[in-house]
């Protein structure tokens, strides 16, 4: 997209109206949906009365897709095409999951790796958006209507690439993303508003597969985030791994078959929950050669196994602390989120650091979805009495690459969001034209240490000597907690045409193929929402072609500019049928109409910079 | 909806351009301004009024963290009096502030090397008193209008501040 950012359409809201918003907890091991209903916020619930949804896709034969409690059947007898646990993998490569024990086979991508099923190829955007296309279902199913828009939750310590997959997973399941928001903000407003908590306060969310923990302020209806920080890969999954590892010691295991090792997964999980309640407990599972496995566990073993992990969490607790400039004596209540919090040496450890008890008035597997769900009212535009404001945290620094491999940092971790930053770049060489600027997430002094997010070229520098040229390149962050890259013309402060999104490996155009795959398969209110946004899309592009030939039509010859003109009428007369495909195709055969008047624009508006910038030098 | 990007922070804020600062106004005003202008408060409304708020919204962002930090809102005093701190170019800094520098440097190096958190806590809180007498200092020349010591001011704070990171890094080294 060369020459304008296009956005979802607008919702126009009619007044007096309640506009049908849900809250989702996307989760590693359970997914749940919540909405407010006649002022208070509820987990809905499918046929069978449950509210937790098992984060498990089976892809059976067929083109069956099975999600939940029916694909959790098929995890032993079908492991590698039952999927569980992929929010480990979104935004992801293969060196970033190291030797978690996985039953799958990966195909390696650039950004973020992919999974080998019967039903082709997953990106976990993909198997995520099949969780999330059954909460929409049960949704719109238990409330009786279309949905305008749902708040999805993210760890708060999720990076960018693993922010934007969450997103599109959710544009993939045809859901309006009112906003990602962080999970311990959304369980701090459920808790806070629901006992009119006032002071400072801490989150400790430990999920199935990330951790997170958020310092924040709650005062008079506003919640500011302090500090956020946590590990994105530790959860309730490493402590049955770790359990697993320790049953195939004691049975003198080396290699079990992907079925033995889901089937000794799954009773490891079980174990660890009988713990919670029990002193000790019995693994018992007979394998796929007839092997027989029977091993007594304590509680007091289990937590020596796992005591670990357990240190593992403090540590990232201690950083938010001392980020927030702040001691545990500080601390006025600890709320707990996620299941892995009912284990007991799990609570003894944050009652030990905080000198208190924590929280655990509300059900911590419920508590995130309820609070997405409140915002998701709120954001919906369904205003109640009470209204209340969030402030939250980038969690990650963003900088950039500069000479030696090292990292500038732009943008400082536990920044409140939205924020931007500019920054001003120059030529190192007589002549140069390009510049490559290189984006990266995290807190380390190396490049090799933190993640990249976006490589991006500026061309057409006019050649100078070295350091006269000066760009100035934008770093935006939305409320999502998304990063934007825009370079931006000096003299006139005319928006330039470069708008970088971070790339994770999934190209915009694998974005489109999915959508297209999954409209072959959805409702009708879904293809005329995709009309509706392709008409959109293709009236704001005619709009800024327009405006752009109007200013800057001397750019391009003749030719160049009747070509433009007649892809525009093309364009306009497809956008008054209902072909949404063909809308889309003839803005795509526009945008590459004009791409090149984009790109002439954008260099004449980089010489228009420079030359001031010269003049004033001189 | 109308947003002045052109405005000062401190007209922004309501406060007069000084370097003392009530922080709790400073604080209540910025509650105040976010919760008309944050994007939260657009998620409904059309593309145009959403990205107005992002804009609005980054910027009372970036105000807040300008004159909540006494370097950055001193910087930007200067800035507005038409005085450019050039930290980047102009490193020309009395010999006795480099020298200690260099001892900083080292101290804090040492301690790290050899692992004592209690000694990097107390360098830190040096160092946070000598921050805040020199924050003291700018104030004053700030307000007697002497731009250049103010200068100077600001590029000792800017080193000052990068040691308290430094230390900051340290401590994490150590503690993690």
């Amino acid at each position: 997209m060369a020459l304008l950012q296009i956005s979802e359409p607008g919702l126009s809201a009619a007044p007096h109206q309640h506009r049908l918003a849900v809250g989702i907890d996307l989760g590693t091991t359970n997914s749940l949906v919540a909405s407010v209903k006649s002022g208070s916020a509820s987990c809905l619930r499918d046929e069978d009365g449950k509210s937790l949804l098992p984060s498990v896709v089976h892809y059976g034969r067929d083109g069956e897709i099975l999600v939940g409690r029916s694909a959790q059947t098929r995890q032993n007898d079908d492991p590698a095409n039952t999927i569980v646990s992929v929010k480990r993998f979104m935004g992801r490569g293969l060196v970033d999951i190291g030797e978690l024990a996985t039953p799958y086979r990966f195909v390696d991508e650039p950004g973020m790796l992919k999974l080998v099923t019967r039903a082709g190829v997953k990106s976990p955007v993909e198997v995520s958006a099949d969780i999330l296309k059954t909460l929409k279902t049960r949704a719109e199913a238990s409330l009786g209507g279309e949905l305008v828009g749902a708040v999805i939750t993210v760890p708060a310590y999720f990076d960018d690439a693993q922010r934007q997959a969450t997103k599109d997973a959710a544009r993939l399941a045809g859901l309006n993303v009112l906003r990602l928001l962080n999970e311990p903000t959304a369980a701090a407003i459920a808790y806070g508003l629901d006992n009119g908590a006032e002071g400072t306060f801490v989150v400790y969310d430990l999920g199935g597969g990330t951790f997170d923990v958020s310092v924040l302020e709650l005062s008079r209806g506003v919640f500011e985030v302090r500090a956020t920080s946590g590990d994105a890969q530790l959860g309730g999954d490493d402590f049955d791994h770790r359990l697993y590892c320790w049953v195939l010691e004691q049975a003198g295991l080396m290699t079990p078959s992907a079925q033995d090792q889901r089937l000794l997964l799954t009773r490891a999980r079980e174990a660890k929950e009988a713990l919670t309640e029990h002193d000790s407990t019995r693994i018992t599972a007979v394998l796929s050669d007839g092997q027989v496995i029977d091993q007594e566990l304590t509680a007091h073993d289990f937590q020596q196994l796992t005591a670990h992990l357990v240190q593992k969490t403090l540590l990232p607790v201690k950083k938010a602390l001392r980020d927030a400039k702040l001691t545990a004596a500080d601390i006025k209540g600890v709320v707990l989120v996620g299941g892995a919090t009912r284990m007991p040496h799990v609570r003894r450890a944050v009652a030990e650091l905080f000198g208190q008890e924590p929280l655990t008035n509300l059900d911590p597997d419920k508590v995130v979805a309820l609070g997405a769900a409140m915002q998701a009212n709120v954001l919906a535009g369904n205003k109640g009495d009470d209204d209340w404001l969030l402030l939250d945290v980038i969690p990650l620094s963003l900088g950039l690459e500069t000479m030696g491999g090292l990292v500038e940092k732009v943008i400082p971790r536990n920044s409140t969001i939205p924020t931007a930053r500019a920054q001003e770049f120059t030529t190192f060489k007589d002549g140069q034209t390009a510049m490559a600027i290189h984006v990266l997430q995290g807190e380390r002094e190396l490049v090799a240490d933190c993640r990249s997010l976006a490589r991006f070229e500026l061309r057409g520098i006019p050649a100078m000597v070295a350091g006269a040229a000066r760009i100035r390149v934008t770093f935006q962050v939305d409320a999502d907690g998304l990063l934007s890259v825009a370079a931006r013309e000096m003299s006139t402060g005319v928006e330039a045409s470069i708008t970088v999104k971070p790339s994770y490996g999934l190209a915009d155009n694998d974005i489109a193929r999915m959508l297209q795959d999954s409209m072959a398969h959805a409702q009708d209110d879904m293809q005329a929402r995709k009309l509706g946004e392709a008409r959109v899309e293709a009236e704001s592009l005619l709009n800024a072609l327009d405006v752009a030939l109007t200013s800057d039509g001397d750019l391009i010859s003749a030719e160049e500019q009747s070509a433009i003109r007649t892809s525009m009428d093309n364009l306009r007369h497809l956008s008054a049928q209902d072909n949404a495909d063909a809308i889309r195709i003839a803005a795509e055969a526009l945008n590459q109409a004009s791409s090149d008047f984009a790109a002439r624009r954008m260099d004449a508006a980089v010489r228009r910079g420079l030359a001031g910038q010269n003049i004033a030098e001189l | 909806m109308q947003f002045d990007f052109n405005q000062t922070y401190f007209s922004l804020f309501g406060i007069e351009p000084r370097f003392a600062l009530n922080t709790p106004e400073l604080d209540r005003r910025y509650r105040e301004l976010q919760a008309q202008w944050h994007p939260d408060r657009y998620a409904s409304e059309d593309d145009s009024a959403r990205r107005l708020s992002l804009q609005a919204s980054t910027f009372v962002n970036e105000g807040w963290q300008t004159l909540k930090s006494p370097l950055a809102r001193g910087r930007y005093l200067l800035r507005l009096n038409g005085v450019d701190t050039q930290e980047d170019t102009n490193t020309a800094m009395p010999m006795d502030f480099l020298m200690q520098q260099m001892e900083w440097r080292e101290a804090i190096a040492s301690a790290r090397a050899s692992r004592h958190l209690d000694q990097l806590e107390r360098l830190n809180s040096e160092l946070r008193e000598e921050i805040a007498a020199l924050e003291g200092l700018l104030g004053g020349q700030l307000d007697a209008a002497q731009w250049d010591a103010a200068s100077t001011s600001v590029r000792k704070l800017r080193f000052l501040e990068k040691l308290d990171q430094e230390i900051g890094d340290a401590i994490e080294a150590v503690m993690f």
